[in-house]
């Protein structure tokens, strides 16, 4: 063991009466920065070159400059109402996808995170219990929640017995386009919920006790103590979870991906699933698209996160 | 007893959102838990029982008995007796819309044959291992799980050892450049792989390890999270301690290893449990990296498998409750950690 120890301290020692003790730090650092330039900043700089270069070549050096062809391939439509009329119809149809995904996957989860974490913040017993319920399915790999759902979805599925045993018709839940939309919304919404509630349930408990006191020694009425007190107090926490939930919702693919590998057809098909197959999966890699648009959703990203600071930087005053 | 249910209001009985929290909270239980304990049951069932429907809440399985003088276990039927009452026969061959059938409790009695039709299959509680033994075993399944316990333990610890490292250099030291490295690994927190998933992939493949593990346990180890997760505790670790060490001539490294890294094990617990979670869940990256069967995770073996024309559900029921097992331990026994770990830093 002491032998391990020493193999270890060794280079570090022999590093320290190289550079010195007061370089050291930079020592430190060394390894982690490493990791980051070579594996998220010299991609992140690579990005622009691939997506203003055209082929399918991979290697940089082999990849003709086509300018911004690829962004107008990707933008240009005949009729901006009409998707079909785009050059790249699968890319608008998984844009005009994704809006409504994140639109009602919000929406939905911060509603139902945001009646949880008031149920758990009242003064019940097994609490903890609770919490850990309402938390545990966002410890869960996607696509182990993509299967558990594609189980009791399928037309012999649990959910089509309680409606055959209900009397009603059995429904193609992940064969219609309409269905397999919803699920994806809410079978993310079942995955997530749990992160967001227990961010909502902090915010309400650092609410001061005296306010309520206060409100109820006034006889003020719960719904007004609700939208005078708690919500306006809970404003900046709000604010992080939805910023936060938009920016994951945006890139949804692994659930989905494995829950209906973006179909029927094209009806649950996001964009990140759309990068994906455009430089992985189809047969020809149109590498240049695929990074001209994860460019744009980048920069989605990058106003939702300048958002989300704002917010945070106002929460902390 | 309504004392203890109300937050705010607890003069009185038990009001009407008392009963509303509880029917959530009830409903909420049987959401959130009844699809997991659901996919745990059905990994029991066998392939024909997984067939049925409606489908039973138990795994349920035809009784079979080992009777002296046959090799194979026989099926059991409740055979209809002539005075109206029942009795179970074990079926040893069936012949057209007759079975020979003899008494498993007296099976010198000789066989006797029965119209199958009246005949009906005595079920009892039976949880099929074979689900699980049979894909580790013919299946690679064996093999995705060494490479997800391979990459999960490997990339947690290089996690751990570089997050560290440079947390401690970023919190102990002053140093020309240091607020903007700290600056700068930071905003990389706001670079999400789905952005640079093209020319990450090149370097991968351009250094050499594409449809290697390494390619999976490298490219996010230096998790920006965890830097500032340790950097914050490791500022409130008394300066004086480090100070003293260095008096015993004990080198920058030793200070290190031997005196800040213990002293930050909360911390370090706390991202290690997050690691795990991440590498054993992770998804994308490795989708991307890993083309050959031999190499792949877990994660993306159950992802292939599922793809594939007729679904074998009893194996892959099981394989997922194979794949759900380390982060449901991790939840059960650490549930504390992960609360607090996303109260301060916001990871997930």
């Amino acid at each position: 063991m002491r032998l391990i120890a020493r193999a270890i301290d060794w280079p570090f020692e022999a590093l320290q009466r190289a550079f010195g003790a007061a370089r050291m730090p930079y020592v430190f650092v060394a390894p982690n920065l490493a990791v980051f330039a070579i594996f998220v900043v010299a991609p992140m700089v690579m990005n622009v070159w691939y997506a203003v270069t055209g082929g399918t070549a991979l290697m940089p050096g082999e990849r003709p400059f086509v300018g911004l062809d690829n962004f107008q391939e990707l933008l240009s439509c005949g009729n901006f109402l009409d998707v079909a009329t785009c050059r790249q119809d699968r890319f608008w149809r998984a844009v005009g996808n994704t809006v409504w995904f994140v639109a009602f996957q919000v929406v939905g989860m911060v509603a139902l995170s945001l009646l949880t974490a008031l149920v758990l913040n009242r003064r019940i017993p097994l609490r903890g219990f609770f919490r850990a319920v309402f938390f545990y399915p966002v410890l869960l790999s996607p696509v182990v929640v993509a299967l558990i759902w594609k189980w009791i979805l399928q037309p012999d599925g649990l959910l089509n017995a309680g409606l055959v045993s209900a009397g009603l018709a059995r429904q193609p839940f992940l064969l219609d386009p309409g269905w397999a939309f919803s699920w994806t919304v809410m079978v993310s919404i079942w995955a997530h919920m749990g992160f967001y509630t227990l961010i909502l349930l902090a915010g309400l408990q650092a609410i001061p006790p005296d306010l309520y006191e206060a409100a109820e020694m006034d006889g003020t009425p719960v719904p007004r103590v609700f939208w005078r007190i708690t919500l306006p107090l809970l404003m900046p926490n709000m604010l992080v979870v939805v910023v936060l939930g938009l920016i994951r919702a945006v890139q949804t693919f692994d659930e989905i991906f494995v829950l209906t590998g973006g179909g029927p057809g094209t009806a649950t098909q996001y964009i990140v699933q759309y990068i994906y197959e455009t430089a992985f999966a189809n047969q020809i890699h149109i590498l240049g698209l695929a990074a001209a648009a994860s460019m744009l959703v980048g920069l989605v990203l990058l106003l939702l996160t300048l958002m989300q600071l704002a917010f945070s930087a106002r929460a902390k005053q | 007893m309504s004392n203890f249910l109300t937050r705010r209001r607890g003069k009185g009985r038990a009001d009407i959102t008392d009963w509303l929290s509880w029917l959530w909270l009830a409903i909420g239980v049987a959401v959130m838990f009844g699809p997991v304990l659901w996919l745990v049951l059905s990994s029991f069932k066998t392939q024909s029982a997984l067939q049925e429907f409606p489908p039973g809440l138990l795994p349920m399985g035809q009784k079979l008995v080992m009777v002296q003088g046959f090799d194979k276990p026989l099926p059991v039927f409740a055979v209809p007796r002539p005075d109206g009452s029942t009795a179970e026969r074990a079926m040893v061959r069936r012949i057209g819309l007759e079975g020979q059938m003899i008494d498993p409790a007296a099976p010198d009695k000789g066989v006797e044959r029965v119209r199958i039709a009246t005949a009906t299959p005595v079920r009892e509680l039976h949880f099929a291992f074979e689900n699980y033994i049979e894909p580790l075993r013919n299946f690679n399944f064996g093999r995705y799980l060494t490479n997800s316990v391979f990459v999960t333990v490997v990339a947690t610890a290089i996690t751990l050892l570089i997050n560290a490292m440079c947390a401690f250099a970023l919190s102990k030291y002053q140093f020309r450049g240091r607020a903007g490295i700290f600056l700068f690994i930071v905003s990389t927190l706001m670079i999400p792989i789905t952005v640079i998933l093209v020319p990450a992939f090149l370097v991968v493949t351009g250094l050499g390890l594409g449809n290697s593990l390494w390619g999976v346990i490298l490219p996010p180890a230096a998790t920006p999270t965890g830097v500032f997760l340790l950097r914050q505790y490791m500022l409130t670790i008394p300066d004086e301690l480090i100070d003293a060490a260095r008096m015993d001539h004990a080198s920058e490294w030793r200070v290190f290893w031997r005196i800040v890294l213990p002293l930050a094990a909360p911390a370090l617990a706390v991202l290690a449990i997050f690691s795990v979670v991440w590498r054993w869940n992770d998804f994308l990256w490795p989708l991307i990296v890993l083309n050959r069967e031999e190499v792949f995770t877990l994660q993306l073996g159950l992802a292939a498998f599922q793809g594939e024309l007729n679904t074998q559900w009893h194996y892959l029921l099981a394989m997922t409750v194979v794949t759900l097992v380390p982060v449901t331990l991790v939840f059960a026994f650490l549930q504390k950690y992960i609360t607090t770990g996303i109260a301060s830093a916001g990871m997930k």
